[in-house]
C-alpha cells in the first residue's frame, strides 16, 4: 500500500490511457442523462460501459472487464432497448424527457460531485499502486470466488433465480392474483 | 497508477447518475441512470482492490456480484415498468401520483402540491 509514489506530472502511459477512457465515460454518461432522444441515451450508455470496460483493462482487472462487456453491453443495454420498444417510446426527439425539478437536480448533482471529489482527493490524493498484469485474470479470480466467496456466490445464484421468476410472473398477463 | 484518477472518475459518474435519477421523467431513463451509479461503484471497487492488493480479490469479486445484482435489478425493474405501462399507458414517473399524500388521486389534480415538484405534473395532467 505504501509505495514510492511518483509525481502527478508527467503521467505514465497507463494513466494517460485511463484518463482518456474516463473522459469518454464521463462525457457519454453526461449525454445519457441530457440527450433528448430515448434510443440515443441507450446507445450512449453502450459507449460509457465500453469505456469503463477499457478502464478496467487498464486497471488490470481483465476478467471484470470482459464480464462488463458481456453483461452490461451485451445484456442490459439490449434489455433496455427492448423496454424502450415495448413501451412505445417516441422515436426521435421528445421534449418532455426531463421533469420539472431539473434545476434542483442540477444543484443536488453538483453538490454531490463537489463533496465526493473533494473528499476522495483529500483522502486518496497520494495513494499510488503500481499496476501488475495478471492480478485480475480469470484464474486467481475464479479460485477466490469458488474458495472464499462460494457462499455469497450461491446466495446470489438463488437471488438471480428469484429475480428471473419474479420478472416472468410480473410480465405475464395471464397470471392473476388470488381472488 | 494514482488511485485518485479512477476514484474521481467514479465520483463524477455517480453524481451524473444522481442527476439522471432526479431529473429524468421517463422510467427507463431513470433505470439507465441507476445503472450509471452502479457502474461508478464498480469502478471504485476495482480501483481499491488494485490499491489494497487484496489476496482474496474481495473488490473484484464484489464487482462481479454487483454486476449480477444489476442484471437482476434491471430485469425486475423493466418488468415493473412494463406492468405500469400496461395499466397506465404512460411511464412518466411524475405522473404516477396515486400514492402521494396530498389526498386526491393523481389524475384529478391534487389540491395542494408539494412545492417545486408538482406543478409540472399538474399541468400535464390537465391538458
Amino acid at each position: 500500500m505504501t509505495f514510492e509514489a511518483p509525481g502527478f506530472w508527467p503521467p505514465s502511459g497507463p494513466e494517460v490511457v485511463f484518463l482518456l477512457l474516463g473522459l469518454v465515460a464521463v462525457g457519454s454518461a453526461l449525454l445519457v442523462v441530457t440527450t433528448r432522444q430515448l434510443v440515443h441515451a441507450a446507445l450512449w450508455l453502450v459507449l460509457c460501459f465500453g469505456a469503463l470496460a477499457g478502464g478496467y483493462l487498464v486497471l488490470t482487472a481483465e476478467f471484470v472487464a470482459w464480464v462488463q462487456v458481456l453483461i452490461y453491453v451485451g445484456a442490459i443495454v439490449v434489455l433496455l432497448l427492448f423496454g424502450i420498444m415495448l413501451t412505445r417510446a417516441p422515436i426521435g426527439r421528445s421534449a418532455d424527457l426531463d421533469s420539472g425539478n431539473r434545476w434542483a437536480a442540477v444543484l443536488v448533482a453538483l453538490a454531490t460531485a463537489g463533496v465526493l471529489v473533494s473528499v476522495v482527493v483529500a483522502g486518496f490524493g497520494t495513494a499510488y499502486a503500481p499496476l501488475e498484469p495478471g492480478q485480475g485474470a480469470a484464474k486467481p479470480l475464479g479460485s477466490s470466488i469458488f474458495r472464499t466467496w462460494v457462499l455469497p456466490f450461491e446466495a446470489l445464484s438463488v437471488l438471480l433465480l428469484a429475480a428471473l421468476i419474479g420478472a416472468i410472473v410480473l410480465s405475464r398477463t395471464d397470471i392473476r392474483g388470488r381472488e | 497508477m494514482h488511485i485518485v484518477y479512477p476514484v474521481v472518475v467514479s465520483a463524477l459518474l455517480f453524481s451524473i447518475g444522481v442527476y439522471g435519477v432526479l431529473a429524468r421523467r421517463n422510467a427507463i431513463l431513470v433505470l439507465m441512470s441507476v445503472e450509471l451509479m452502479l457502474n461508478a461503484v464498480n469502478l471504485n471497487l476495482v480501483a481499491f482492490d488494485v490499491w489494497l492488493r487484496d489476496r482474496l480479490h474481495g473488490g473484484q469479486v464484489l464487482t462481479l456480484f454487483v454486476i449480477v445484482i444489476a442484471a437482476a435489478e434491471i430485469g425486475l425493474g423493466l418488468a415493473i415498468v412494463l406492468a405500469v405501462y400496461r395499466n397506465r399507458q404512460s411511464i412518466d414517473v411524475d405522473r404516477l401520483r396515486d400514492l402521494s399524500e396530498t389526498g386526491a388521486s393523481g389524475e384529478a389534480g391534487p389540491p395542494e402540491e408539494p412545492v417545486g415538484v408538482g406543478e409540472d405534473a399538474d399541468r400535464e395532467a390537465r391538458p
